[in-house]
């Protein structure tokens, strides 16, 4: 559906969009992550048409619309300000596309009235923005791109302007309105939870390129750098020396007293350093030893509580320090408390390794 | 966006001012009192008055001023002398404004959308003129615009014309006087509503399919009206009033309202009738401005 071959866009000296290549599938709900500043607006901005790439192309259902102007593309935003009309009413704002493009009459208040009903915005029409809540907002930003019916739908941070109760209720929302259409969204936010909720895949961004293009799942599991495992959710990052290979795993040393087994991975390192990455809550914490691979005693230094869960600080004796995560499941469960000494367990399938990511 | 959040108390702009509101406005209500309302009291009595000989003001109450200007003093017939002078000065101020819209709206929005550190600058441009008394810019324009000026004296070189053209005393001069004098005017009020204008909402009316001129149409211009409102007002409300620049690049052979009200005042010394004319002038304004507020708010 939409296709960016090798964009670059540079601001005068600086680069804010380097060789990136992008295809999304139609229907797809795509969400772009990463940082402010990382140049996933800029991206967005190059399919919507307010930017022009300095290098590459962009592809919308196989037409090169590189060149053509926003108004000339069947694409559109929402903005993150919302951008509504002020001088117009709710219904005005919302038919406003439709009335570009010269529909007739009864076709603009069939799709108005449809589109009102799908937003839940029945009722509002005569409303100017001013009176509306920073939800209704949103729903009529939304309802205005949709209702024009284009080929991608584009939404810059749309929901950063909204607590977090109301945002929870977009994304679900969001997430049903696309279903439901069969329209491909891109979305752009910097909120790992939103694009973790949302996305059909992520393309985690940084720095100008794209880290990482990947489903939700996979993204979280397998990171293939320290940015983008450190960026989406928590993750221990350690330095790690490759010692050999072990019926099908790879024994590799963190520390003097630590070798652990893991996965041999597809993109092998070349170099014996390397850089892992373990999640926090796939680190099983046991007060007696487990008879497993991958054992080592550690610590508990701090204990955090976080609510549905603890976080620890873990130390072990050579002095790594880890973090883990442990769910206060219930009262009968044993609980680790600061300074007690636990057995840590680390599947060899938990251990990720991840490339230092572009600096 | 303001607006009252809990209580019954009205939003900010709706409530009733108190004694200390009062008390700042009233340097203001002051000043209008007394140059204003007094002065408009004054020449609303005068032009009810008559004079004699020496020019002094006979308190002795008739319509005779109003009646001089739309009947011919000496057959009793209705005349059209003084109603051609204020139908000229609509004209020229009317063009002026015009002319002030066309060329001002786009210095105001290039002004508004250029980066920030060079808005002040740009704005100190336009204000540059402001530094000279505006007689002396009028009698530079003079020199640039007479027969043995600079610019016939160039197009004559250049050998485009042979004989000089006759730009001074000319109407076309007047509203040139009358345009230069008072763009800034327009441009600095059309600015300020430009530069208010969010940029997302140019963006999101291109985004939904309006080529510049739509959204030129239906969200820029519909957006920035106040200022355009206020830019109008404050170029056409000077300008039709405006004597000393149709005086000097006029050359007083087809006078506006203005030449002829000073010369009522300062060379025939008939105070009342001038008044008459002031007083006549502001009541047209008044309905042109009741009749065009009622029609935009009936839409």
């Amino acid at each position: 559906m939409v296709e960016l071959r090798s964009i670059t866009k540079r601001f005068g000296a600086f680069t804010a969009v380097d060789q990136v290549n992008l295809h999304i599938a139609a229907g797809e709900f795509l969400t772009l992550l990463g940082p402010s500043g990382c140049g996933k607006t800029t991206l967005l901005r190059m399919i919507s048409g307010f930017e022009t790439p300095t290098e590459g192309s962009i592809h919308l259902d196989r037409e090169d619309v590189t060149h053509l102007p926003p108004y000339r593309r069947n694409v559109n935003q929402v903005f993150q300000s919302y951008a509504l009309f002020p001088h117009l009413t709710v219904a005005d704002n919302i038919a406003f596309g439709l009335r570009m493009q010269r529909l007739p009459k009864n076709e603009i208040a069939q799709r108005l009235k449809d589109v009102t009903d799908l937003v839940s915005l029945a009722g509002m029409e005569s409303h100017k923005p001013a009176q509306l809540s920073g939800g209704q907002r949103q729903r009529v930003a939304l309802a205005r791109a949709i209702v024009c019916r284009p080929k991608v739908l584009l939404l810059d941070e749309p929901l950063s302007a909204l607590d977090a109760k109301l945002r929870h209720a977009m994304q679900l929302e969001l997430k049903r309105v696309q279903r439901t259409l069969g329209i491909t969204f891109v979305f752009v936010t910097h909120d790992q939870n939103e694009a973790l909720t949302m996305s059909d895949r992520i393309a985690v961004v940084n720095k100008g390129r794209i880290e990482q293009l990947a489903t939700a799942s996979e993204i979280y599991h397998a990171p293939r750098t320290t940015f983008v495992a450190n960026f989406i959710g928590k993750a221990n990052l350690l330095p790690a020396t490759r010692l050999g290979e072990e019926d099908g795993l790879m024994r590799v040393r963190l520390a003097a007293d630590l070798e652990l087994l893991m996965e041999t991975a597809p993109q092998q390192p070349s170099a014996a350093e390397m850089m892992l990455s373990i999640r926090p809550e796939k680190i099983h914490l046991q007060k007696t030893r487990p008879s497993a691979a991958n054992v080592f005693e550690a610590c508990v230094e701090e204990e955090i509580f976080r609510g549905a869960m603890d976080e620890l600080t873990l130390k072990t004796a050579s002095g790594l320090t880890l973090t883990a995560i442990l769910a206060n499941e219930s009262a009968t469960q044993e609980s680790v408390h600061q300074g007690e000494k636990v057995f840590c367990c680390i599947h060899p399938s938990d251990i990720v390794l991840v490339r230092a990511g572009v600096m | 966006m303001q607006t009252a959040i809990g209580s019954g108390e009205l939003p900010v702009g709706q409530r009733r001012p108190g004694f200390l509101g009062w008390l700042l406005i009233a340097p203001m209500l002051l000043w209008l009192l007394l140059f204003v309302v007094a002065p408009a009291a004054i020449l609303l009595v005068y032009s009810f008055c008559q004079r004699d000989e020496l020019g002094q003001v006979i308190y002795d109450f008739s319509l005779e001023n109003y009646r001089r200007i739309f009947f011919d003093s000496e057959t009793g017939k209705f005349g059209t002398s003084y109603i051609t002078v204020f139908i000229r000065s609509v004209i020229y101020a009317g063009l002026t404004t015009a002319i002030c819209a066309v060329a001002g709206y786009p210095v105001a929005w290039f002004i508004g959308r250029a980066p920030e550190r060079w808005r002040n600058r740009l704005l100190m441009l336009v204000m540059v003129p402001f530094w000279t008394s505006f007689l002396v810019r009028t009698y530079a324009w003079m020199t640039i615009l007479a027969n043995e000026g600079l610019l016939n004296a160039f197009l004559q070189y250049t050998r485009i014309i042979s004989e000089p053209f006759d730009m001074l005393y000319t109407p076309g001069a007047i509203v040139l006087g009358l345009t230069y004098a008072y763009l800034p005017f327009f441009i600095l009020p059309v600015y300020g509503s430009v530069e208010k204008l969010e940029p997302s909402l140019v963006e999101a009316a291109l985004d939904l399919g309006a080529g510049p001129l739509r959204a030129f149409q239906r969200v820029i211009l519909p957006l920035t009206y106040p200022g355009v409102v206020a830019g109008v007002l404050l170029v056409f409300v000077p300008a039709i009033g405006m004597f000393a620049i149709a005086q000097l690049m006029g050359g007083g052979v087809d006078p506006t309202i203005g030449e002829v009200i000073q010369n009522q005042f300062l060379a025939a010394r008939d105070w009342p009738f001038g008044a008459a004319l002031g007083m006549t002038l502001v009541v047209l304004f008044t309905a042109a401005f009741w009749i065009a507020s009622g029609r935009r708010a009936a839409t």
